[in-house]
């Protein structure tokens, strides 16, 4: 696969010959279609509509598009405050600027006042690819697990994005979603519903569960399980697309069904969703559980490929996890 | 100003102040040199200016304030409680523990209050966003948006005044509280921020400074701010820090600091009837 360039808005493919749409572009045109209906959608952002998409949503509704520059710290002030106003924003940049700069303003304007902000973080974790350590965010998800009831999901494919960020708008109080906004392959029927807090079992086995999130982790989660089945190992795998609240029941019905997890994420391995994973089973059933993601480290520049070897976040990485979780196990 | 408007202020910022005085002593503790340098200024607003009912809260269509410096709460708390938005006897329960009225402003646990605020430098992207609403939803009231000296150092600050300035929000009026002292000091030996009304104009702000315990001079202020157009308005207000309490009034050490309830009693008769 090569690396994408140039991230023009027309046309939205990411790739010749593919049919997707760009995940952006399924961003902007969601809450286009939301703001088609609802007169209190806006969208907030920081100089990167054209990465995000939303200059779509910009064209469409000039009025309810505010660019407020280079300011991400303003941009979640100002989102907070058109919510006082009675307004649905969404606040969208890069997710190391939109967690680890805007942090305070996040967490006290808009959640701490129980405002109802949207904030979006995109190129999560290693798909900041080109741009390197600085703006790659292994971190956002802790950070905003911090924050009380506070709702944070990272879609998998473009039938998920619309409808939980459709769903997320409704959803009383503050969200945090992960934005990928390459094009990815179909996980999702169009008829697929989907529910915030519930993840998705999307393939059945009984000796390990992969529990996988976003649009990167959980197609090598699936690639996993083919490897798995090929030595005669039955992977269970899960889209566990709400990082908060987690879905607890899944997550022990998983544990009883098949006695051993191996989370898979994007995102530093503490405080992400291995963690979410891990207090519940703590708390509830203790089970053999392994962490596939950063463990303890920066980010560093590349492509995509390249970081995916670098800090194992691949199918053969879950695969070897998953193998010798399940050799502990029964020695 | 007519006079009787005049007498009715002056005699109004004397009983807020006195009960701002009475609800921190009796707690022991408090900011009270900062609530005390806004107390004319938002008693010119809120009897004077403000489009507000106590018995609607909730209503969208009226004036807002965004009390940027939340940690001068006690003194909107005995404004709002002198106007009905809550009993007056909650005033003594400042800071207590379940208290509805914590020392920095909380839109979610006091009535009145539009705007939860207390971390420095973030009311007034907040006053940006709030107009910003109210002009798509075609609303008439002002936004009223009160700074502090430590605003003015937040980088933050400086984000939404570009912002203001390049959506040209006319309805948005900010004041800085500029009392002169912070924390740790003098804010010209801490951070100076002069040449402050140059810096405003430079972020396409119509500025005015004026003495922020002179009402006529406050009243006419606003009063042209309300005229501008396509510009927001900064009005910046010469304030003394602790204005009319005998024992912080110009003292650095004023931001909070524990006093009984024998020395606000004190203070509240010098203030005189």
């Amino acid at each position: 696969m090569k690396p994408s360039r140039g991230w023009g808005i027309k046309g939205g493919q990411a790739m010749a010959g593919s049919k997707e749409k760009e995940m952006r572009i399924v961003y902007a045109e969601t809450l286009k279609s939301l703001a088609e209906v609802d007169p209190n959608i806006v969208v907030v952002e920081a100089d990167l509509m054209r990465s995000t998409g939303t200059l779509l949503f910009k064209e469409a509704f000039p009025e309810r598009a505010f660019n407020v520059g280079v300011a991400e710290a303003n941009m979640v002030g100002i989102a907070a405050g058109l919510s006082a106003a009675g307004k649905i924003p969404f606040a969208a940049s890069f997710s190391c600027f939109a967690s680890r700069r805007a942090y305070d303003q996040f967490f006290i304007s808009a959640n701490y006042a129980r405002l109802n902000v949207k904030l979006v973080g995109s190129d999560p974790g290693i798909t900041a690819q080109y741009n390197g350590g600085t703006h790659m965010c292994f971190e956002d998800i802790g950070l905003m697990r911090n924050i009380p009831h506070i709702t944070i999901f990272e879609p998998s494919d473009a039938i998920s994005l619309a409808r939980l960020l459709r769903q997320s708008a409704y959803r009383r109080g503050c969200t945090y979603m992960r934005l990928y906004r390459r094009a990815v392959p179909p996980i999702y029927g169009e008829a697929e519903q989907f529910e915030l807090g519930h993840g998705k079992v999307l393939r059945e086995g009984g000796d390990i569960t992969l529990i996988a999130l976003g649009a990167l982790l959980v197609p090598e989660a699936l690639r996993a399980a083919e490897l798995l089945q090929k030595d005669g190992i039955s992977a269970r795998v899960v889209d566990m697309h709400t990082v908060k609240p987690i879905d607890a029941e899944l997550v022990l019905e998983c544990a009883k069904k098949t006695g051993a997890l191996v989370t898979c994420e994007n995102h530093q391995v503490r405080n992400g969703l291995g963690s979410a994973v891990a207090e519940v089973l703590c708390e509830n059933l203790p089970t053999l559980l392994r962490r596939v993601g950063v463990n303890d480290e920066f980010g560093e520049v590349g492509p995509l490929e390249y970081l995916q070897q670098r800090y194992g976040l691949t199918a053969a990485n879950i695969r070897l996890q998953a193998e010798e979780l399940l050799r502990r196990r029964d020695a | 100003m007519e006079d009787k408007a005049l007498s009715f202020l002056i005699a109004k910022a004397k009983e807020i102040r006195k009960l701002t005085l009475e609800a921190i002593g009796f707690l022991g503790i408090g900011h009270i040199g900062g609530a005390l340098s806004v107390v004319d200024l938002l008693t010119l607003l809120y009897y004077r200016h403000m489009r507000i009912d106590s018995s609607d809260p909730a209503k969208r269509d009226r004036d807002k304030l965004v009390l940027s410096k939340g940690h001068a709460g006690p003194a909107l708390y005995s404004i709002l409680a002198d106007l009905g938005f809550f009993p007056r006897e909650w005033l003594l329960t400042l800071n207590r523990g379940g208290t509805s009225l914590p020392s920095h402003c909380d839109m979610n646990l006091t009535p009145g209050v539009d705007m939860t605020t207390g971390s420095l430098g973030q009311g007034l992207s907040a006053a940006v966003g709030i107009a910003l609403g109210h002009r798509l939803d075609g609303l008439q009231g002002n936004v009223y948006v009160v700074l502090g000296d430590g605003d003015t150092n937040e980088g933050q600050t400086w984000e939404a005044a570009m912002a203001a300035g390049h959506f040209h929000l006319e309805r948005l009026i900010a004041f800085t509280d500029y009392n002169k002292l912070q924390i740790d000091g003098e804010t010209r030996t801490i951070m100076d921020t002069e040449d402050l009304a140059a810096k405003w104009e430079a972020f396409n702000w119509n500025v005015q400074r004026v003495n922020g315990h002179d009402f006529e001079q406050m009243d006419n202020a606003i009063l042209e701010a309300k005229q501008v157009k396509d510009r927001p308005s900064m009005i910046i207000l010469d304030t003394i820090k602790g204005k009319g309490a005998f024992f912080c009034e110009g003292r650095v050490g004023s931001h909070n600091m524990s006093f009984d309830l024998e020395t606000a009693r004190e203070a509240i008769a010098r203030l005189g009837d």
